[in-house]
């Protein structure tokens, strides 16, 4: 092997990195390795000039390869990659040294830290040193996208992906599409009806014909890689075929068992056989096999007595569908965080105590009581309601740290609808502070304090309790600094909003990160808010992180727009960094075989062979053998030992 | 076992992985987060791929501590990778404690990309506990002159 020619550039990124790390000491210890042709240090390396002066040094010292020292290769490996192809050398000789956030951001001692980037930088000049000239693998696209939830984000995004002329799996696990949206009232801040808006995208994902309609179905498992998933999903049996169905309502006319209603927050009940909404998509009744006797005629069986469609089959089975798709978005949503964990709040037990969504759907006219504000307890019209703001949100110290985001806005407009329905009612808000940011926000929130009278009240409630008829709300208004008790009728938490059990089980399913809240994680903060650190797999909605329609909109569209840039590319470039046996070493021993996760190693004649286009290029394989006669191209044992070296120097 | 040394710099090297333990540690700088310098990071595929050999190399070439860390079991970005890792490095462990080195110097932990406060920690402590040891000679390899 002749002697490579590396080129090290050393990033100052401004002071991101020269305020702590000696740049200058890092290129001239670089320049002492035996391989390293040219040393250069810049303000900025990824600014244009930066990026020019590396293919012009290239071009100027035929470097055969390049190390940039700077940021982490999440953010530029591309970019310098990019350039080393441009300078006409192989992009995969090039390599990122991350100086910056594994080091200069890290560590305050300027000679510690200068020590440490220099380890780091030489172990990549000695890695770069045996890397190889490699070509990305080329792999055709399945052009058809999975969207995982169908509430206002995944349709949205699904709708977007359809009229752009690409087949789109709606995967939706309740028994309708609508999601959290369909049970509210009305929206924030022109008080436009919620359903009213939505009904119409959700017939029309119906009946897109490039849309694929699975509701009542789960994700089960995921394979493959970013062009090409393999997912399974389980289609559970609704027992009712939603094409003969004519949702006549004779069958829960007729059913005897009477469950709590999940669709209406447990405000009223349903029948085992049921349709969540008058809107419901798919239009189609449901028999919800848990609260039913049994399926079995000789025990009931009353349903399907009385369909005179024939549309309820007691013999469907769930069934398991394989789909291949290139792209995948997640919009799973989110839950409230449970009022049982809000102890100073009652926990859940006190009486006509109402979590935000239950309010929605005691407001709705589509609601349990037809949109007449009553309590639950005794169907009397509450006179004084209190709401309480930040409920589990802002409290790190037992709850949730984070801001719910919505909370202020919705606990106004609930103020304000509180109002309407009973204009002799009192309304009283308790508040931390009030966060209106958006278009509109403010003046709404101003209106309801100032034309619907709605006492304000800043500062938080310790204790709240049912006292007879009342229940006693006790808090702290901290501008006057008086303690407030108040005799409420009815009580309602904006809650913190929290992942979606769905969402929590669907990142362990995708095997995507989740942030220290628990929200699906993006692969970047700001300017890759839309994709999951998966490549191919995108996020939308509040399963990403607390927001309000209008943000849930704009994000599905994004997501969309990216699906649609990536399918519509004929192949994608996959990783080469990929195993590779060295057949004079290979005893033929199967111990890689054993360890593969993708079962991409078998033996022939003797002699272990990778299959290219199942490798993940973990490099278990390599980590297993006893002779080193299997390794992942340029993260070779060898290459790895040198590094080590490289470290303790 | 050596008294603490105030003086001591123990050389340590951290195989992250690079889904979650070197996203991580992304994250810690992101976040600003300060931990001591002492641990050189290779960021390599997975901790699957983490070969016993690197661990017996590292401390042959003179490291007083050794740190593998990945992504969560279950979480592994290649399915399994984090669960074969977890049971070379017990072996190795234990082949380490039967050459009689303190078993502090190595160690193994769980990272994910959301963990950068938790990263930093892991990182401090252990900086700490292998201080606490002094150099380590069991292993180095010694070139005479």
């Amino acid at each position: 092997m002749s002697k490579k020619r590396t080129g090290v550039f050393v990033c100052h990124c401004g002071t991101n990195i020269a305020a702590t790390v000696d740049v200058a000491r890092v290129a001239k210890e670089m320049a002492d390795e035996n391989t390293v042709a040219f040393t250069q240090e810049y303000v900025y390396m990824c600014s244009e000039p930066g990026q020019e002066s590396v293919v012009q040094a290239i071009k100027d010292n035929k470097l055969d390869s390049v190390v940039v020292t700077c940021c982490s290769p999440n953010l530029h490996e591309k970019t310098f990659r990019d350039n080393a192809k441009r300078a006409g050398i192989n992009n995969f000789t090039c390599e990122i040294a991350n100086i910056r956030e594994q080091c200069s951001w890290v560590h305050a001692d300027k000679a510690k830290g200068t020590e440490k980037a220099i380890k780091i930088s030489r172990s990549i000049v000695r890695r770069v040193n045996r890397n190889n000239p490699l070509e990305a693998i080329a792999v055709p696209v399945t052009k058809r996208a999975m969207v995982i939830g169908g509430g206002i984000a995944g349709i949205q995004a699904a709708l977007d992906i359809a009229n752009a002329g690409i087949e789109v799996i709606l995967v939706e696990k309740q028994a309708t599409i609508g999601g959290r949206m369909l049970q509210l009232s009305e929206t924030f801040p022109t008080l436009d009806c919620s359903q009213c808006v939505l009904s119409p995208k959700m017939v029309e994902v119906n009946r897109h014909p490039n849309i694929r309609l699975m509701t009542y179905s789960e994700v089960q498992e995921v394979g493959g890689s970013v062009g090409n998933f393999r997912v399974k999903v389980l289609k559970k049996p609704t027992f009712v075929d939603p094409d003969k169905c004519k949702i006549c309502d004779h069958c829960t006319a007729v059913c005897p068992q009477v469950v709590p209603n999940e669709y209406e927050l447990n405000l009223n009940a349903r029948r085992a056989i049921y349709i969540p909404y008058a809107q419901a998509i798919p239009a189609s009744f449901t028999l919800d096999i848990d609260a039913c006797l049994g399926l079995n005629p000789v025990v009931c069986g009353k349903c399907k007595d009385v369909c005179e469609a024939g549309a309820i089959d007691y013999d469907m089975q769930p069934q398991t569908v394989t789909e291949d798709v290139g792209a995948i978005v997640v919009a799973t949503g989110f839950d409230l965080y449970g009022q049982e964990n809000m102890y100073e709040m009652g926990g859940g037990k006190v009486e006509d105590v109402l979590d935000g969504l239950q309010f929605e759907r005691l407001i709705s006219a589509s609601g349990a009581t037809h949109g007449h504000i009553l309590r639950p307890s005794d169907h009397k019209e509450p006179k004084d309601v209190v709401f309480i703001q930040c409920v589990g949100s802002r409290d790190p110290a037992k709850h949730c740290a984070y801001c719910s985001k919505i909370c202020c806005m919705y606990t106004a407009k609930h103020a304000r609808l509180y109002k309407k329905h009973v204009p002799d009612g009192r309304a009283y808000v308790f508040y931390i502070d009030i966060r209106s940011g958006g278009k509109g926000y403010e003046e709404f929130v101003q209106r309801t304090m100032e034309d619907d009278d709605t006492l304000y009240l800043r500062g938080r409630v310790s204790k709240l309790y049912r006292k007879g008829e009342k229940i006693k709300v006790m808090g702290t208004d901290t501008l006057t600094g008086q303690n407030v008790e108040i005799d409420a009728d009815m009580v309602v938490l904006a809650l913190a909003m929290v992942p979606s059990q769905g969402t929590v089980d669907i990142a362990k399913t995708l095997k995507i990160g989740r942030d220290k809240d628990g929200f699906l994680a993006e692969a970047h903060p700001k300017l890759r808010p839309v994709e999951s650190v998966t490549g191919g797999i995108y996020l939308a909605g509040a399963a990403q992180a607390p927001k309000d329609i209008p943000e849930t909109v704009a994000q599905a569209g994004a997501a969309a727009a990216k699906v649609i840039a990536l399918l519509s590319q004929a192949t994608l470039n996959r990783s080469p960094l990929i195993a590779k046996v060295r057949p004079s070493h290979c005893t033929g021993c199967g111990m890689c075989v054993e360890a593969c996760p993708f079962i991409a190693i078998r033996l022939e004649n003797g002699k272990a062979i990778v299959n290219e286009a199942l490798c993940e290029g973990c490099g278990s394989c390599s980590a297993t053998c006893l002779r080193a006669a299997i390794d992942v191209k340029n993260v070779t044992q060898l290459q790895i030992h040198e590094m080590i070296e490289a470290c303790l120097a | 076992m050596s008294e603490p040394q105030a003086d001591f710099e123990p050389k340590i090297v951290a195989f992250l992985c690079k889904w979650c333990s070197s996203a991580g540690s992304d994250l810690a700088g992101v976040s600003r987060i300060q931990y001591p310098a002492n641990a050189t990071p290779i960021t390599i595929p997975c901790t699957g791929a983490v070969s016993p050999m690197y661990i017996l190399s590292a401390f042959n070439k003179g490291a007083d501590g050794v740190l593998v860390s990945g992504c969560h079991i279950g979480d592994c970005h290649y399915i399994e990778g984090n669960y074969l890792a977890r049971r070379k490095m017990h072996l190795t462990m234990e082949l380490l404690k039967f050459i009689g080195l303190e078993p502090n110097r190595f160690r193994m932990s769980w990272v994910s990309a959301a963990e950068g406060a938790k990263f930093a920690q892991v990182v401090t402590e252990f900086v700490d506990d292998v201080r606490k040891l002094g150099p380590q000679d069991k292993l180095r390899k010694v070139v005479s002159q």
